[in-house]
């Protein structure tokens, strides 16, 4: 797994190497570089990955509240003292160093919600169980929310990952599935009308009829059933609540540079030059990396800055670019393997604690993983998230490191635990 | 607690899943489809084009009669133009705002995206205070490009000149493309396909400010322009200067051959034009200010285009014929009887060569009607056309009534009658040497161009053939550099010349030749004087002659319209180009003062 951490970091930096590699600072040690700085914070970021393997295991469960509890102070404290950038109110600036306590938030929210359930977690069944595990994801959730990150926020929603294998139901993200899914389709329908028999019929008309059409088939089919009756009913104007509703939250609740986004990530307004240039640019600069790529230092998609944030959020297009297939399939794979693996021994802990540590520290990578890439390759909006280990920037890498590393301490001392 | 264990494995799966989503997603835009790879090209690559630098064309001794200047295109690329301090840069282009904007718009017109010429052809000292300045200008940048330039400003009939070529040249040829030259007339025309060079190619890396960042591969893909091929001309330089010289404030041409090689030494068209007012960006306004003076056009190549009846030298092709086929001797005398055809006031020659000498009409007009009145026939009408037939296919191959082989374009033919022209005039059998007699001295339906009239002065310089004539005699490539010319025969055995030679040696040096203006102390030449008769007013002077008499190395034709008489204007120019060229020196500076002060126009030309 350190061998995993140590390839993902490499690869990035020299990723980094060669989205900001220019003739005039050919040093990959240049300090007036992002690839000769990301130097220094691997340097860094092995020694703070080094510190924690000296920690007690227990240090961790005895300073889970505390170290929760500082971290909602700070985000609460940046609300007010911090800087703001791109349009969130997420970092402290001091001097030279700047850092977001979100990624702190991550590490107390882990350390917070294994120890609860570590104590709880055995009673999961209970509702109140259920609430205060959602209050301890949730309540750092809405500070970020105020900030507001969205980015951040999605990471905490990756929680519910770890109540799922507590035992929270899986209809909650069916739920989310369809809530998805009708949210794209009320976008969608909004621009198509079609006439038949004379008659204009929007899109949202048409949908409407549809969706009943569909609870009726749905009604037909379980008549027999009891309450079958009620709960389609039921089901059903939800759905047609929930979806007259989108162009409302669409509008009114999320901010417009959001909504260009998504309407461009849907095809429904194509502006390569504006909202959707990043993308754009991303998508080239990926694919014209090939089966095999350009090679080390021989993109120009990346390098002549056509992309932007190239190393930071978007390292990935360097990879896909220089590359190829080949670099982004091994890089997926190194990401799987670390992932499951992670997801693997967090199974084989006796210790409740570690088990959901594992799954959370699995479940922050994999939001990330996902949403990062997915936005490169125009799959998912453009989202400013950090790709683990690999994007340019201090804060962002220590704080993985500081998570997977918690968990190799964790997880050294696996024999050892009875509980 | 067993069966949430197992919710790994749902986890775990997910993973997957969304792995595999990536990469199928990644397999698709990264291997299948390659629009992408040339979406990257198009924005992250320049393509500059490396234009050619066109073939120099030399002199005879090794002169530069043409080469090339650096220029540079100002090109715009829209969509990169931003925060520009438009005023500052109209300045800079000694343009106005209204102007720029103009220009701006129809370069977003052709495209945002890519390049398009802002400002063409800035000349190097006006590129260079541009160049200085560029930087605080996004979206423009210079392109090189090369203009004719022409040291001497001489000979601009032959060189000829280029220009963009147009929509249908690129159509006939896919080797140009917009914005290239191509030549349009002389040389430049006749030898594009060597002068023109082949079109270069640089890659070169841009960032997204477009600025340049490098040789993309470090200039793998790189195709370097390569340079038109050169070419020798056979124009003597200072001959064809001076001829010009001697030639202003008159209308005419001269043209002067090596007879034993058909090299053209100079060839002068009168009144002419500085070839560099036909470079660059003025050059369309400059054709139109040439083309629109009527009186002298300037344009007008009259060494290759005008027509003229060759008038008495005509007679040395009628001598020459009649003694090949025995119609008459060197010792054949024939009365001056005025009542055939008017002439002037002689003694009755007694010999060919005091008939040519002496220039005796009725003379030759009896030599042609025994050319053409063989007694092939017994009708008198188809022996007349029987005969016709005959002189004619021989005064073909004096290269008359045809175009000669020279390496230029837009060469006029001239014409020598024939049967079919004159049944159509008069109808079939309704003429006869009474009908078409003024053709014996040269007049009539015989046009020439004053080419012919050189070649002819070569043919009998040569004593019976000539070599195509030609302007260059080689081409600077690897292979075959020198280029052979074909020698044509006329079919008159050379013994037949010697009588012809010396008549036209006494036109010049004998007391009462026509050409006494023509001699020259130190060198034999040998001449004839011509009147072209000219319906529209004064007539028009001609001289042609070559020497010296034994191994000639010159022969030359003189034209100068509205002068008169051939022996007062055309004869002494020639002579002075004669001298010019085989002495290097002018003997008589009173003969060459004469000419160049002579103004022979009606209206002065401006200059
Ligand atoms: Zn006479």
């Amino acid at each position: 797994m350190v061998a995993i951490y140590l390839a993902l970091v490499l690869f990035g930096w020299i990723s980094i190497y060669a989205a900001t590699y220019d003739d005039l600072h050919p040093s990959i040690f240049d300090l007036a570089k992002n690839h000769g700085k990301q130097a220094l914070w691997i340097g860094l970021a092995l020694v703070i990955g080094l510190i924690m393997l000296f920690f007690d295991t227990r240090f961790f469960e005895t300073f889970a509240y505390p170290i929760y509890g500082f971290a909602l102070l700070l985000l609460v404290g940046v609300l007010v003292f911090g800087t703001e950038v791109k349009g969130a109110q997420s970092w402290f600036v001091m001097g030279p160093i700047s850092f977001q306590p979100s990624e702190i938030a991550k590490f107390g929210t882990a350390l917070a919600l294994a120890k609860y359930l570590s104590i709880h977690g055995a009673r999961f069944d209970q509702l109140s169980i259920k609430l205060k595990s959602l209050l301890i994801i949730f309540l750092p959730g809405a500070f970020i929310l105020l900030q507001p990150d969205v980015g951040s926020l999605l990471v905490f929603i990756s929680f519910l990952i770890v109540l799922y294998r507590q035992g929270l139901s899986g209809w909650i993200f069916g739920l989310g599935f369809i809530a998805i899914v009708l949210f794209v389709m009320a976008l969608f329908l909004k621009q198509y009308q079609w006439t038949i028999f004379d008659t204009l019929i929007e899109g949202k008309v048409a949908f409407i009829a549809g969706l009943s059409a569909l609870a009726a088939a749905i009604y037909y089919y379980l008549r027999r059933r009891k309450g079958s009756l009620f709960i389609i009913a039921a089901s059903y104007i939800a759905s047609l609540g929930y979806f007259l509703s989108v162009d409302y939250l669409f509008d009114k609740v999320l901010k417009t540079h959001h909504q260009n986004r998504i309407n461009e990530l849907l095809g429904i307004v194509s502006d390569p030059l504006g909202a959707g240039y990043n993308v754009h640019q991303s998508k080239i600069a990926i694919g014209s990396g090939g089966f095999s790529g350009k090679g080390f230092l021989q993109g120009t998609q990346t390098k002549f800055h056509f992309v932007p944030e190239q190393s930071t959020d978007f390292i990935f297009c360097t990879v896909g670019e220089e590359w190829g297939f080949i670099g982004t399939l091994i890089l997926i794979s190194l990401f799987l393997t670390l992932m499951s693996r992670i997801i693997w021994l967090a199974e084989k802990q006796r210790s409740v604690f570690t088990r959901v540590y594992g799954y959370c520290v699995a479940s922050i990578l994999f939001i990330h993983f996902t949403i990062n890439i997915a936005m490169t390759i125009g799959l998912a909006p453009v989202i400013g998230i950090p790709l683990p280990f690999f994007s340019y920037g201090g804060s962002s890498l220590w704080s993985f490191t500081l998570l997977l590393f918690t968990f190799i301490k964790l997880d050294s001392e696996r024999k050892y635990v009875l509980r | 607690m067993n069966n949430l264990e197992n919710r790994k494995i749902t986890v775990i799966a997910l993973f997957v899943v969304i792995s595999l989503i990536f990469i199928a997603r990644l397999f698709f835009i990264q291997v299948i489809d390659d629009s992408y790879t040339s979406s990257a090209d198009n924005q992250a690559l320049r393509y500059v084009t490396q234009y050619p630098a066109r073939g120099i064309i030399y002199d005879r001794h090794g002169k530069i009669l043409v080469q090339n200047q650096a220029a540079f295109d100002l090109m715009i690329v829209p969509r990169q133009v931003e925060g520009l301090d438009t005023a500052a840069f109209c300045e800079l282009l000694n343009i106005t705002e209204e102007e720029f904007e103009i220009r701006v718009e129809k370069a977003r017109n052709y495209s945002s995206y890519r390049a398009s010429i802002f400002q063409k052809q800035l000349t190097g000292a006006d590129y260079a205070r541009v160049a200085e300045n560029l930087y605080r200008f996004n979206g423009f940048y210079g392109q090189k490009r090369t203009l004719r330039i022409y040291p001497d400003s001489v000979a601009a009939h032959v060189l000829g000149y280029i220009g963009e070529v147009n929509s249908r040249d690129i159509e006939r040829d896919t080797v140009y493309k917009s914005g290239d030259f191509i030549g349009i007339s002389g040389l430049e025309k006749q030898y594009e396909n060597v002068l023109r060079g082949e079109r270069g190619r640089e890659v070169l890396m841009v960032d997204v400010h477009n600025t340049v960042q490098g040789k993309y591969q470090d200039g793998a893909l790189d195709v370097a322009a390569v340079s038109g091929v050169n070419l020798v001309s056979t124009l003597d330089l200072e001959l064809q200067k001076y001829g010009e010289q001697l030639m202003r404030f008159k209308k005419g041409s001269i043209v002067a051959i090596e007879p034993s090689s058909g090299e053209v030494l100079c060839l002068v068209s009168s009144p002419n034009y500085d070839p560099n007012l036909l470079v660059g960006v003025k050059r369309a306004a400059n054709y139109q200010l040439l083309a629109q003076n009527d009186s002298l056009d300037p344009l007008f190549n009259r060494a290759l285009m005008a027509k003229y009846p060759p008038g008495s030298i005509f007679k040395i092709i009628q001598a020459l014929i009649g003694l090949q086929d025995g119609v008459i001797t060197e010792n054949t005398g024939l009365a001056c009887n005025k009542a055939l055809v008017g002439c002037h006031n002689h003694p009755a020659a007694t010999t060919l060569r005091e008939a040519i000498q002496m220039s005796c009409n009725p003379y030759f007009h009896q030599v042609f009607k025994r050319l053409i009145n063989k007694g092939y026939s017994s009708n008198y009408f188809e022996d007349s056309a029987l005969g016709l037939d005959e002189w004619h296919e021989k005064v073909s191959k004096f290269g008359l009534g045809q175009r000669l082989a020279i390496d230029l374009p837009s060469l006029k033919s001239g014409s020598i009658p024939n049967v079919e022209l004159y049944d159509r005039i008069y109808g079939k059998r309704r003429w006869a040497i009474s009908t078409i007699y003024s053709v014996s001295i040269g007049q009539g339906e015989v046009e020439v161009v004053p080419l012919q009239m050189a070649n002819l002065a070569a043919t009998v310089a040569n004593r019976g053939f000539y070599i195509d004539p030609h302007l260059v005699k080689e081409i600077d490539a690897e292979h075959d550099s020198i280029i052979h010319y074909q020698a044509n025969n006329t079919g008159i055995e050379s013994k037949y010349f010697e009588p012809i030679v010396d008549a036209m040696q006494a036109v010049v040096d004998k007391p009462g030749g026509t050409a006494r203006k023509a001699r020259i102390d130190s060198i034999v030449v040998c001449g004839k004087t011509g009147t072209a008769e000219n319906p529209h007013g004064e007539d028009h002077s001609v001289f042609v002659a070559f020497a010296p008499r034994e191994n000639p190395q010159i022969a030359i034709a003189v034209y100068v319209e509205n002068a008169g008489f051939g022996g007062t204007w055309a004869a002494p120019i020639a002579s002075l180009m004669i001298e010019k060229y085989i002495s290097g020196t002018i003997g008589d500076t009173l003969k060459e003062q004469r000419i160049l002060d002579a103004n022979l126009l009606f209206e002065p030309i401006e200059n």
